[in-house]
């Protein structure tokens, strides 16, 4: 991992137990990241993945704000998503893996992850489609929970269907939804700015949506942005939308080595490691580093033991399936 | 008993589904305050109030997001989608969300959504509003595909599929608005065909406005010694193949009419699994529907492309001499 270049400034986290938490599982899903990865490079994990790694801040800062009655709608590079809101990591793990102790039984794979106990509606893999489903529980939520929608979607969503059509629908029913544009910077393998016309965050307060654009490598700033969203959203005044600027540290999907990159944007990306800042802001406010080290131990442990014991897991053996419900 | 419009009995199955159970809500496009574009919702806004029934945009892609997302939390929808033309652009929810989600939660979470939609040609409404969008979600696992043919069965059918668990389209033939006919009351049961003419002579397996071409062919075969037996599918996905079946077994002949194209269609789909299952009972098996055609406008036209009773009669004659 890279250094902060600057000094942090000292007072910045409010709470450091809770940020300390935040950092354990910025670790955890950077970590099932890479274990991933290499299960892919084995033959372990099947067809395609795309990866989180790079992203960590959002996902984590947004689910340490949400509460039982809410929903979130994520995308197919939802591994961070699903572990956020506290998915059973060895569970999702073993979903990647084929396995029948996945979290869905080995039906749903990478792309498809859902786990509604986990508030979790589900990973969607058509881009722009979390947004849909969003958007579908935002409406019951105002009836039933008085709870909150939010839905995860990339840059490239920006330019479906989904967006405009959702946003405005939303607006005008006054639906509590959260919509979260990650910004990453690239559409699969083209740069956003070369396919989309005008500012991302724009479009919303086109619709007089209240829309900000953040640094998304900084979960206390994700966490400051999603706290007023999610408060315009629950106070039955509509959608809010957050535009985060991150970057994936890694290509789209696994077959992708980002060629497309300029020289040097990936290391520059990389000195602004979502895990090395809050690392480095911890250190700042006053946790131990020690303290922040067994932290990451434990979780490289916790990994370790996950490969292992999802090596082990047995294959489903027989697709019984219902078509219907009776 | 009084006779009651198709349009009317579709009002009434959506005003007593509504009454009897608050998880029910109705959405689309002027269904609201206007009362529905073929006023089949009229009075509804009215009775339940903007919580439960709502104009929306037009906007087919976040309906059908709605539909799913809503149905996943605790209501009912029922969402309308003016033509059924539209539905390529609510497909994707319908199609890679709705019909997935009960699958890839491991059968324990479904999605009891009904999209109601008007489908058909004979209303010189030209190549895109006239369609029958069927055969496009004949492939889709997880999907049943309502298709009524009278009064009646229009409203026990939707208040089965509103009731009913699972991801329902409801299709609503443009020509069968007007047509009277008595409602009983009585409760349908979705995936059971009904046979509406006895005969010993040929299977006709149809649909929607098939089943009234049909029976008028029936009239006209009668005079010429030809009996006709005429089988209602009324849920065109999942099918009634037990009774199809028990038919052909009698007259070992099957004919299936199929307003909608004949390549890809349902009709195809029950052919084949006729053949399948009761091979050695058939003497003759063949298919009535449109061409592979767009639909077109003029009304001579239109007229020559829709499989009507004339040419329903003179097939079965020919096939049958």
């Amino acid at each position: 991992m890279s250094r902060v270049s600057e000094k942090a400034p000292t007072g910045v986290l409010d709470d450091l137990e809770l940020y300390t938490r935040l950092y354990r599982q910025m670790l955890l899903i950077r970590g099932f990241e890479d274990l991933v990865q290499s299960l892919f490079l084995k033959g372990e994990i099947y067809g395609t993945t795309h990866l989180y790694s790079g992203q960590e801040a959002i996902a984590t800062g947004v689910a340490s704000l949400l509460e039982d009655r809410d929903r979130v709608a994520a995308t197919y590079r939802g591994h961070g998503h699903a572990l956020a809101l506290g998915v059973d990591p060895q569970k999702l793990l073993d979903e990647m893996l084929g396995r029948e102790s996945g979290i869905n039984g080995g039906r749903a794979g990478s792309m498809n992850v859902n786990s509604l106990d986990d508030r979790l509606i589900g990973s969607f893999g058509i881009v722009g489609g979390s947004i849909a489903a969003a958007t579908g529980a935002a409406l019951a939520l105002k009836r039933t929970s008085g709870g909150v929608a939010v839905a995860y979607f990339g840059d490239g969503a920006m330019n479906q269907g989904y967006v405009f059509e959702c946003l405005n629908f939303c607006r005008v029913l006054k639906l509590p939804l959260v919509l979260l544009c990650e910004n990453n910077g690239y559409g699969e393998y083209t740069s956003f700015r070369s396919v989309t016309a005008g500012e991302i965050r724009g479009r919303a307060e086109a619709m007089d949506v209240p829309a900000e654009t953040i640094d998304g490598m900084s979960v206390w700033t994700v966490r400051e942005a999603a706290a007023r969203a999610l408060a315009h959203a629950r106070a039955g005044d509509g959608p809010a939308f957050i535009e985060a600027i991150t970057y994936r540290f890694v290509g789209h999907s696994r077959s992708d080595p980002g060629a497309y990159r300029p020289e040097g944007e990936l290391d520059e990306w990389k000195a602004r490691d979502p895990i090395v800042l809050l690392r480095a802001q911890l250190e700042a406010d006053g946790i131990d580093a020690g303290r922040l080290d067994d932290v990451a131990r434990e979780t490289s442990e916790q990994l370790d033991r996950m490969r292992a014991a999802g090596l082990a897991a047995p294959f489903p053996t027989a697709l019984e399936s219902k078509e219907f419900k009776d | 008993m009084a006779a009651v419009a198709f349009r009317t009995a579709i009002r009434d199955a959506l005003d007593e589904e509504l009454a009897a159970d608050e998880r029910v809500i109705l959405f689309g496009e002027d269904v609201a305050v206007a009362g529905g574009v073929f006023a089949t919702t009229t009075g509804l806004y009215d009775k339940y109030g903007p919580e439960r029934v709502f104009d929306t945009p037009i906007s087919e892609l976040a309906l059908a997001g709605a539909a799913f997302g809503s149905a996943v939390h605790g209501l009912r929808p029922v969402v309308e989608i003016m033509f059924g033309d539209f539905l390529t652009l609510a497909m994707d929810s319908l199609v890679n969300q709705s019909t997935k989600y009960w699958f890839l939660t491991q059968e324990q979470v479904s999605v009891p959504l009904t999209i109601r939609s008007v489908v058909g040609a004979g209303g010189r409404f030209g190549a895109i509003h006239s369609q029958m969008p069927v055969s496009w979600f004949m492939g889709v696992p997880g999907l049943k595909i309502v298709a009524a043919a009278t009064p009646a069965d229009a409203k026990a059918l939707l208040k089965a599929s509103i009731r009913d668990d699972n991801p329902v389209l409801f299709f609503e033939h443009k020509r069968l608005y007007t047509l009277e006919g008595e409602v009983d009351g009585a409760e349908a049961r979705l995936g059971e065909a009904a046979v509406v003419r006895a005969g010993t002579d040929v299977t006709l397996v149809t649909a929607m406005k098939g089943v009234h071409d049909a029976l008028e062919a029936a009239d006209v075969l009668e005079r010429d010694h030809i009996s006709v037996e005429v089988v209602d599918l009324r849920t065109l996905r999942p099918f009634d193949l037990e009774t199809v079946l028990a038919s052909v077994r009698r007259t070992n002949r099957i004919v299936v009419v199929e307003e909608g194209p004949v390549t890809g269609g349902w009709a195809g789909e029950v052919l084949a699994s006729v053949a399948e299952h009761a091979l050695g009972y058939l003497d003759d098996a063949w298919r009535i529907a449109t061409p592979n055609t767009p639909i077109p406008y003029s009304p001579p036209l239109e007229d020559l492309f829709l499989p009507g009773a004339e040419r329903i009669a003179t097939e079965i004659r020919r096939r049958l001499r």
